[in-house]
């Protein structure tokens, strides 16, 4: 027995310099003197941003730029919302169109996505293999080297000026289908079997099966294409010309563009619209996302 | 309903709702990402200018772009490969590093500085420009100026953003920030996955130390992972070209400074309305990210495959 012992601390030591470890030790120090500086400088810009949103005037035009904001206010969100828009449209226009327009793109993507992706992970049909292959291709797919295509094939469904072309173009997401689908592949077919014995249709096998074991990959989907959906302002920019269908990506854009000091207070009061939904919603979903990347490797 | 029991599996799977569940996605594939990547092909081949009807002009664009085009050739084809070697090779170093040093903390920091690493990617697009701009404002008020100015670095406002001297540069730093997406939570959540007992058994076999330990057990074990982030960092690259514009508030961007291939695709294409050049310019795009792509297969995929 007293043999053993040394071999097993051994083993436990390597174990305890690897991945993930459970204590905090010295040796940990190297890696967080390069990290935190790292940290600092990726979060500085959004510390600024923040403090910006929250400047009152005086504190704006102040020389040198101060930091930290000494009397935080709401004054630049109350005037984001006060002022309009060169058409009159005001700011809670495009905040409105923002929402329904990136709630319907996370809705419609999750239904889709999941469709194809049992359909392309759990069914054997011929053509299965070539159109995971053109998946897999489209991983690459870069939507601004086709701007002008699809602005060609946007006219022709006669979506432009339509609100819906702040969605239909997004919910063609070839990433969000491959990790779905790869989550799927995880799951053991004989759950289906079972289904398909008890007499359960596909559609009903997606819906009370796969659904609410995937919850972790749509939950995924969801920030992605919550994030693309809510900054967007593609459609806005180029197939919409009807000023109150525009989101309100594309409204920040025209205040940022003003270049102002005073501007400078609501810009950043919009930056802050546009980026703590994003942040709240993936802080939320964190773990869930990493156990889907776990998926995520292509082989 | 008399066939044998042999195989119940298959029958409900071979009717009609596969198709029907397939087809959504597959039509929106289809229009969006197949037509208009078909659409460029074709239009490349013609001279349009969206008022006369399109001229079929063979390879004409494509010559013109290697041959006579003077910006794409000094300017945006350096540029672009500066970029890239930047924001996508280094960048995606850098998210691997990164990643496997997080793994290598306890979980509480580890997952708030994921979250920190992580935040910034989440501004893309308009966001990420109007953050920026704060900091690299032109005149005295900018925060990169008035921290200068305070230590006597520089004795007058330097205006960063329309700058041809620096725009590149700036842009270069403003994609790596923003860079680490959804890749590097892939990579990280690879190397967190990785089984230990590789390692025991590494050390076991020899190996000495962390380096070894990356080269021989995290890299091959977590290589699918990889290669997913390599896909999304080149992606992310070509996607995220705007910022120059975006930041300098012009495109063309100021001396050409900032400019890339996918702005020279929007110049082209939405402000000349030379449609067919474009959609050249996009081609030449389409099978550079292709190229690479497959570059990143060879090192990183499967032999199997």
């Amino acid at each position: 027995m007293k043999k053993e012992k040394p071999a097993k601390k051994k083993v436990y030591k390597l174990k305890k310099n690897g991945i993930n470890p459970q204590h905090f030790e010295v040796g940990q120090l190297k890696f967080y003197a390069i990290l935190i500086p790292i940290c600092a400088f990726m979060a500085l810009p959004i510390i600024i941003i923040f403090m910006n949103a929250f400047k009152p005037l005086d504190e704006l035009f102040a020389y040198p730029p101060r930091f930290y904001v000494r009397n935080p206010t709401w004054d630049s969100f109350r005037a984001l919302f006060a002022i309009s828009s060169t058409s009159n449209i005001p700011a809670s226009r495009y905040l409105f169109n923002s929402i329904i327009s990136s709630v319907a793109t996370v809705v419609c993507t999750l239904v889709i996505s999941t469709s194809a992706g049992y359909v392309l992970s759990k069914k054997r049909f011929r053509a299965r293999p070539a159109l995971m292959e053109i998946n897999n291709l489209a991983l690459m797919f870069c939507s601004v080297a086709v701007a002008i295509p699809r602005y060609f094939v946007i006219s022709y469904l006669g979506l432009l000026d339509n609100f819906w072309s702040n969605v239909i173009p997004l919910l063609a997401t070839p990433v969000g289908v491959f990790l779905v689908k790869q989550f799927i592949d995880g799951l053991p077919d004989a759950l289906i079997e079972a289904a398909v014995i008890d007499g359960a249709n596909d559609y009903q096998i997606l819906l009370k099966i796969i659904m609410p074991l995937v919850k972790p990959a749509l939950s995924t989907l969801t920030i992605m294409t919550f994030q693309s959906a809510w900054g967007s302002e593609v459609a806005s920019t180029n197939y919409i010309n009807n000023e109150s269908l525009k989101t309100f990506a594309f409204y920040l854009h025209t205040l940022s563009a003003s270049g102002t000091v005073s501007g400078q207070g609501v810009a950043a009061a919009a930056t802050l619209i546009l980026f703590v939904p994003n942040l709240i919603i993936f802080i939320f979903m964190q773990s869930k996302v990493m156990s889907t990347m776990a998926h995520s490797g292509i082989k | 309903m008399s066939t044998k029991v042999k195989k119940p599996f298959k029958n409900p799977l071979t009717h009609h709702s596969t198709p029907f569940l397939l087809a959504p996605y597959a039509a929106l594939f289809i229009l969006f990402i197949l037509i208009p990547v078909i659409a460029a092909v074709v239009l490349s081949l013609f001279y349009f200018n969206t008022i006369q009807t399109p001229k079929f002009v063979g390879l004409e664009n494509y010559l013109n772009l290697f041959t006579n085009d003077e910006v794409f050739m000094q300017h945006v084809v350096p540029n672009t490969i500066t970029y890239a070697v930047w924001v996508g090779l280094i960048g995606y170093v850098a998210a691997f590093l990164l990643a496997w040093m997080l793994s290598q903390v306890t979980k509480l920091p580890r997952t708030i500085m994921a979250l920190t690493i992580y935040a910034p990617s989440m501004t893309g697009g308009v966001l990420l420009s109007t953050v920026w701009k704060v900091v690299f404002n032109g005149d005295q008020s900018g925060y990169l100026n008035a921290a200068l100015l305070r230590f006597n670095i520089i004795e007058e406002p330097v205006v960063w953003l329309s700058s041809s001297e620096y725009l590149l540069t700036i842009m270069i730093i403003v994609a790596m920030w923003s860079s680490m997406g959804i890749g590097f939570l892939s990579m990280l959540s690879g190397i967190m996955n990785v089984n230990e007992e590789l390692y025991e058994a590494a050390y076991i076999d020899g190996i000495k130390n962390r380096f070894q330990e990356i080269i021989y057990v995290t890299i091959p074990s977590s290589k699918p992972q990889m290669l997913f982030g390599a896909v999304m960092a080149i992606v992310n690259t070509f996607q995220s070209a705007g910022v120059g514009v975006a930041l300098s508030g012009s495109n063309p961007t100021p001396g050409y400074a900032g400019q890339l291939i996918v702005t020279h695709i929007d110049d082209y294409g939405f402000i000349r309305y030379e449609m067919g050049y474009a959609a050249a310019v996009s081609v030449v795009l389409l099978v550079g990210i292709w190229i690479l792509t497959k570059g990143a297969n060879l090192v990183l995929g499967s032999k199997d495959e």
